[in-house]
């Protein structure tokens, strides 16, 4: 074939395949990093249910942890001009997205699906861009638990500690039943989660809106940080010294086969539990981390919508978000991947008892405004500030800083622009 | 090219009708533009997606670039923002570290191997695919095996528990103190072979005639070795040099595979650091900043170690 010849059928297939692109119009592409086995499925789900509808699904799925590598193909997708029709984005990167001028408005599918009432105000408006909804919410992870093999605490002879002077006397008990007292991964999410888990613990919901949330300095400085820090100082010592780098799902395993007894995690954790078939209640019990049983972190996924020109594309999002809100959704979705619906009219009868505790505490720390966002799952701050505070947490946790120079270091890292 | 060859081939491309007259002046123009036509291509390449890019980093991070590029210079306050970070001058003590235990540790062990190899033994090819074998692996692999190999709890320090040696005492894996020694170790296991390949191809490229002189004027081995040995094999000294300090500055994957930067940041790396503050925290104008220093980092390594290298060939040493 002939250079020309070659050039002139290239130019021949791309064009057939923006004009098969165009044919196909009701189709929404939609950028995700649910990879792994149970959200993979719980992905598939959505999909059948957009297909029943007759909109295509095309999968742009991108693996890779906490979704770094999704974000910066997404980055690339929106600089070049062609964002996909929806992409997984959280918290408040939500509005960093919104400020740049690429999502689409979805008013038109949250208003008469009455969003505004069947969703808590702080959700709602985390979903909203300027006052107008430009994400749907997929689901709520609690991530003030406190997992714990009941097997290590009778042998111990502890019980499930609910605040902390139980809870040390917890953990000094197994240790010396010759247990590892508590399971931890030593990544820097990992420290995070059990820092601002700590803080809600130590200081109660109003101490960690003022200090994560609003990132005010004279609180992020208080005395109740430094407690903060003393009692994170304190559960440092029940760690072994191996959990540096290890995978939170390692720490999970120790726990599930009675390595060691309590595990601070979000309640992703119960998939593993499930998955080595074991029973809430019975082979693990889920807690309330000490002191937080009145409040709530939470985590919540949502599918954000980027602005597309074509007509029948804005149709298909608005079915993409009325479809991630239907109760039938919801259900199937957090059935699969372990968390709770965002919205409480949805049947509880096949989820388990750490789900319908989660929904219950969900739904009274709403009514008490103790609902709060989880910093070290990037709810509450942007990434930078979120990054800053982890490297603090982190520090601290893997060497001999005090609680002064934490507290201190905190305040800078506060401020990060 | 050849000016021999050309003409020939041109005319029996061309078609048979033409003059010898013209023949020569289709392959003169054939001679001035051929080179520039074939190499051009790569040259554009270079040109537009490495010093292309390097302009645009360097142009972002005069900028407050966050999650998208923004194209706007705010002057350099990026840079006073990066020097003002903790974290950043973490990552440059452990570039020192580990950049300099690296190549010292790669260039000794290398030489070594290569000197012992070098004594006419059996079975030498055998053991230079030994000694060779580990940089066929990638970094990523032998992250993952040294991390294993380092951990207290499953590695080397259990196995010496098991044996009965209860005293053992190794954990620098998960030690913030000695992290980024552990990525030296993993490094030099993996770099020495190729090292030690490249000596060897040096000394075998040592006439034998100047080592038997010496040898029959009554010089001992190690004094062939320091006096005329090793000073020949300064050439080789210098690539190996070269590469071992690209290896080093952008080293990523081995320390992103063994430790994670961890624990905490302890044995973070500017490539680390870069990539971190660019793409999971939206921090692009930052992150820009780090890659220019870094950028500054190998020119300020790597010019004085050629311009010495291209005057001392021109001077004939």
């Amino acid at each position: 074939m002939k250079l020309s010849q070659i050039i002139k059928s290239v130019f021949a297939t791309t064009a057939l395949l923006s004009s098969a692109a165009a044919v196909h119009a009701a189709e929404v592409e939609v950028l995700h990093y649910w990879t792994s086995g149970g959200e993979a499925k719980s992905v598939a789900e959505l999909k059948k249910i957009m297909e029943a509808k007759g909109v295509t699904w095309k999968d742009f799925a991108v693996a890779g942890g906490a979704g770094e590598n999704a974000t910066t193909a997404l980055k690339a997708r929106v600089i070049a001009g062609s964002p996909p029709t929806a992409a997984q984005i959280k918290g408040p990167s939500i509005q960093e997205w919104g400020q740049e001028g690429v999502l689409a408005n979805i008013d038109a599918a949250a208003i008469p699906g009455k969003w505004d009432s069947l969703l808590p105000k702080v959700v709602s408006n985390t979903m909203k861009y300027q006052g107008h909804y430009v994400a749907a919410p997929v689901n709520v992870h609690r991530v003030n638990w406190l997992w714990i093999n009941p097997e290590v605490l009778k042998k111990s002879g502890a019980k499930a500690p609910t605040s902390w002077p139980e809870f040390f006397d917890a953990a000094d008990k197994m240790q010396k039943a010759g247990f590892i007292a508590i399971a931890h991964g030593g990544q820097p999410w990992q420290d995070a989660t059990v820092f601002e888990t700590v803080a809600l613990g130590v200081g109660g919901a109003d101490f960690y809106n003022k200090a994560l949330v609003k990132l005010d300095p004279a609180t992020l400085t208080g005395p109740t940080m430094i407690k903060t820090f003393d009692t994170l100082g304190k559960i440092k010592g029940y760690i072994d010294k191996n959990a540096a780098g290890r995978d939170w799902n390692l720490a999970t395993a120790m726990v599930i086969n009675g390595k060691a007894g309590m595990q601070f995690m979000g309640d992703w954790a119960k998939g593993e539990f499930t998955a080595a078939g074991k029973l809430p209640g019975k082979d693990f019990l889920c807690v309330p981390a000490p002191g937080t049983d009145k409040s709530y972190t939470y985590n919540i996924d949502s599918i954000a919508m980027f602005k597309v020109k074509d007509p029948e594309q804005q149709k298909a999002q608005l079915t993409l978000a009325t479809a991630i809100m239907s109760p039938e959704f919801q259900e199937i979705f957090n059935l699969n991947k372990g968390s709770i619906p965002v919205r409480s009219d949805v049947s509880r009868a096949k989820f388990d008892s750490c789900a319908t505790k989660s929904m219950d505490d969900m739904a009274s720390s709403n009514k008490a405004g103790t609902l709060e966002p989880s910093m070290a799952h990037g709810m509450a701050v942007n990434s930078a500030v979120q990054g800053a505070i982890l490297d603090v947490v982190s520090k601290f946790m893997n060497s001999n800083m005090t609680s002064q120079a934490a507290v201190q270091a905190l305040a800078k890292a506060a401020k990060t622009q | 090219m050849s000016d021999h060859t050309l003409p020939y081939t041109a005319a029996a491309v061309g078609s048979p009708s033409h003059t010898p007259k013209q023949q020569g002046r289709i392959a003169a123009i054939a001679d001035a533009w051929l080179p520039r036509l074939v190499l051009s291509p790569t040259i554009i390449l270079s040109l537009v997606f490495v010093y292309g890019f390097i302009a645009v980093t360097a142009w972002l991070s005069l900028t407050n670039s966050r999650m998208l590029p923004n194209y706007e210079i705010s002057g350099f306050n990026q840079y006073v923002e990066l020097f003002a970070l903790d974290r950043w001058w973490v990552a440059a003590a452990n570039l020192g570290i580990f950049g300099g235990l690296f190549i010292l540790f790669c260039l000794a062990i290398g030489l070594v191997m290569a000197i012992l190899l070098d004594q006419k033994i059996r079975a030498e090819g055998a053991l230079r695919a030994i000694y060779l074998y580990p940089m066929a692996l990638s970094f990523i692999v032998t992250g993952a095996a040294w991390k294993w190999i380092l951990n207290p709890g499953l590695g080397l320090e259990k196995m010496m528990h098991d044996w009965g040696f209860a005293n053992f005492h190794f954990d620098w894996l998960v030690n913030s103190d000695f992290s980024i020694y552990t990525v030296v170790i993993a490094g030099v296991w993996q770099s020495s072979g190729f090292v030690m390949a490249l000596f060897l191809a040096g000394l075998r490229g040592i006439d034998d005639s100047i080592i038997k002189a010496a040898m029959v004027d009554g010089a001992s081995l190690p004094t062939i070795y320091r006096r005329i040995v090793i000073p020949a094999l300064r050439p080789v000294f210098f690539s190996v040099l070269l590469v071992l300090a690209h290896i080093a500055i952008k080293s990523f994957d081995l320390v992103m595979a063994l430790t994670a930067g961890g624990p905490g940041t302890s044995s973070d790396l500017p490539a680390i650091f870069m990539y971190q503050f660019s793409f999971s925290r939206g921090q692009l104008g930052l992150g820009a900043a780090s890659a220019m220093m870094m950028l500054a980092t190998v020119l300020a390594v790597l010019v004085p170690m050629m311009y010495l290298e291209t005057k001392g060939a021109r001077n004939g040493r």
